[in-house]
């Protein structure tokens, strides 16, 4: 028996690279043994992509892409379905926390200059997977057939409409009827079951050999292949499995904790996940109050409320995508990590953080004029950070880059100093108890509080130099 | 502590709530885990309620698995005479003849509560007073303008409002009873409390299932990183 097994593994493997690829992309992949927190979000965005595929799969068993029954369905997994309750909210919690890690995962990029020579590509692979992603979210949105459903989509495709020429065809080819209706929900079923996902597929593919042909960048931002020993592996590089597989594991472990608290107790988010809106079924003839995308769309949908003219609008909101592409032709500078930039850098991606969280948040809000006016200068902000990009990163004082990697403490090295900090500004001091004994309790101490944040502000004064 | 700073104001937006309503909603007593409430709950709903308003999503047999109840006993007390236990809380009104009677056909109002709140619905159901220019003779505080007429007016009995003019504006500052109800305040706040808590409970049957489970998924995750952790700090002690 086992002979036979082994000779049908022979068979099998004299067929195929198997071992080949794993060796290439796994076991002999070599990575920079200095990645840090940034550096979980490339495996949990796989990690959520999976699970999106198979809550998604499980979820059109039950649910019908019909204008007339598709709530209802929507109720009837989560009520009458066998865990469909679970299976519904892990996929719209898994929409959202897609979200947060493609953020934060392009945010590694922007800080550790993960786009730049040799790596462009992979951020073009990457930029195309969030724009795929968006219309992913975008469509499958619209499923559920609530109001926001519905008049969230209606939103965005007149959107189309403000195209001069051509427009009205444009949204009318696009929804497949005058208003948003069961031809629009029965077409943006399939594009969301079936070709964005297979889109996002081919994409992250291309994504992953992209980035295992050049290597991971690292938060020093030096190529750890440019220092080999004599076996041809790059002395700072360690194998990819078992190292960064058992590493990513642990991510995804805290990872599922986050999710899982709010899969089981805030599915809702307070509105931001599910809105409440969306509980009412969809209706042609009743527009809400205050209509606002859910929450990964307000920064764009902040910017092209800011600008007046409908049309122009259309334009900035696709600019503001648009320009992220030609991040790696923007940025002049040589060096990578933020580590060793200018000051000038630095305080421009905390001005550009600044813009959208606030463009975020003002999306979400209806539009008052002062909310308006700060939508404009965050809006400018937002551009000034990418168009100005070869002008300031020209004159930035680079600091002197390290030939091999840096050691930077640990999580676990740094716990110490986090306890220290903790006797520090909470000190065991003798307090007389109601028996008149002295008792040593921890109260927390004015001055090594004052102290403590006089020393942050300089520490964070320091970082931005 | 720059990663901290980033950190946090990535997660400053979630925990900003939007703007509330003008009116200051009252706070509903929630306890899903109050059967009793519940199941009054149900009954003030299929009396009061049913007539016009279906809840379409849940059934009569659920409704007798989550409170506890005996399936016959749910036919007997709660349903409709005719209801069968598998049946979902339909109404008997025609939508079209409703849309005739109040301009708007009522909802369903198995989600009510995913929508406005409970403390909305609390307030809102308690906030009916005496306006002889709508066309059922009542207005509401926190829905202004409802189609709805006050169904509950024998209970509670009328209300009316005490308006001052601020700034020039006739504004609403309290509703006084005119205390010809057949319950006192204190039975009927029950009474709505009750109702309300049904409407929740209806919203989402599994939340309390849900909520239970959850705190045995978080400890098994919990167990699982650190396992995972140590494997990582094993595999990881020669890289230095």
């Amino acid at each position: 028996m086992k002979n036979r097994i082994g000779q049908c593994t022979d068979w099998f493997l004299s067929r195929f690279p198997l071992v080949k690829l794993w060796n290439e992309h796994m076991a002999h992949y070599y990575a920079p043994k200095n990645f840090n927190i940034w550096y979980f979000f490339g495996s949990l965005a796989l990690f959520v992509l999976v699970n999106q595929f198979v809550t998604g799969i499980m979820l059109t068993i039950n649910y019908k892409p019909d204008a007339k029954l598709a709530f209802d369905s929507v109720e009837y997994i989560m009520r009458d379905v066998n865990w469909g309750w679970l299976v519904r909210y892990m996929h719209s919690t898994g929409a959202s926390a897609f979200f947060i890690i493609v953020y934060l995962h392009m945010f590694r990029g922007v800080i550790y200059g993960s786009y730049k020579h040799p790596r462009e590509l992979i951020w073009i692979f990457g930029m195309l997977i969030f724009v795929a992603l968006m219309a992913e979210a975008f469509m499958g949105y619209l499923l559920p057939w609530g109001q926001m459903s519905y008049w969230g989509a209606q939103v965005i495709i007149s959107l189309f409409s403000a195209i001069p020429v051509i427009g009205d065809d444009l949204s009318l080819w696009i929804r497949g009827d005058y208003v948003i209706a069961d031809a629009t929900l029965n077409r943006f079923f399939a594009f969301h079951v079936i070709a964005v996902p297979l889109v996002l597929l081919i994409l992250v593919f291309l994504h992953i050999v992209a980035l295992h042909e050049v290597g991971s960048n690292n938060p020093d931002g030096i190529e750890i292949k440019e220092s080999k020993d004599p076996f041809g592996v790059p002395v700072d590089g360690i194998p990819f499995h078992p190292y960064y597989t058992v590493k990513d594991i642990v991510g995804i472990g805290v990872f599922l904790f986050f999710f899982a608290t709010v899969i089981f107790y805030m599915p809702e988010m307070g509105g931001y996940f599910l809105e409440h809106a969306n509980f009412i079924p969809a209706d042609p003839l009743k527009t809400p109050e205050h209509i606002a995308p859910v929450w990964y769309f307000t920064p764009f949908y902040a910017i092209l409320r800011a600008v007046p003219d409908k049309f122009a609008g259309v334009i900035a909101m696709g600019g503001a995508i648009v320009v992220l592409f030609l991040l790696p032709w923007l940025d002049r500078c040589k060096v990578k990590s933020i580590r060793y930039r200018g000051g000038i850098y630095k305080k421009a991606v905390l001005l550009f953080v600044i813009s959208f969280i606030g463009l975020g948040y003002l999306g979400t809000q209806p539009a008052t004029p002062g909310a308006t006016l700060v939508a404009r200068i965050l809006t400018v902000i937002y551009f000034g950070f990418f168009l100005l990009m070869p002008l300031y990163t020209r004159w930035e004082k680079t600091k002197p880059v390290p030939t091999r990697l840096t050691h930077q403490p640990s999580l676990e090295e740094r716990l110490p100093g986090w306890i220290e900090f903790f006797n520090e500004v909470f000190p065991q001091t003798p307090v007389k108890d109601s028996h008149g004994n002295t008792v040593m309790k921890r109260r927390p101490d004015r001055t090594a509080m004052i102290n403590a944040l006089i020393r942050f502000a300089k520490k964070l004064k320091e970082s931005l130099d | 502590m720059k990663k901290l700073l980033y950190i946090l104001l990535l997660v400053v937006p979630f925990s900003v709530y939007s703007a509330g309503a003008e009116v200051e909603l009252e706070d509903a007593d929630i306890d899903l885990s109050d059967v009793q409430s519940l199941e009054r709950g149900a009954k003030n709903y299929v009396t009061y309620c049913l007539g016009c308003h279906s809840a379409k999503h849940i059934r009569y047999k659920r409704m007798a698995i989550d409170l506890n109840l005996d399936e016959d006993k749910v036919l007997q007390d709660i349903a409709p005479l005719g209801a069968g236990i598998y049946d979902q809380m339909h109404s008997a009104m025609n939508a079209k003849d409703a849309a005739k009677w109040f301009g708007t056909t009522p909802p369903d109002l198995s989600l009510i509560a995913r929508v406005r709140g409970a403390d909305w619905l609390y307030t809102y159901l308690r906030s009916f007073y005496a306006d002889p220019s709508r066309p059922y003779g009542v207005n509401n505080r926190v829905f202004e303008d409802v189609g709805m007429p006050n169904v509950l007016w024998q209970l509670q009995g009328e209300q009316t409002a005490s308006i001052k003019n601020i700034d020039g504006k006739p504004v609403i500052t309290e509703l006084v009873s005119k205390g010809n109800g057949k319950m006192s305040k204190k039975e009927f706040d029950r009474f709505v409390n009750d109702l309300v808590n049904f409407l929740v409970y209806i919203g989402e049957p599994v939340q309390m299932e849900r909520k239970a489970m959850g705190k045995y998924v978080l400890f098994y995750i919990l167990l699982f990183t650190i396992v995972a952790y140590l494997l990582k700090r094993e595999y990881w002690k020669d890289i230095h």
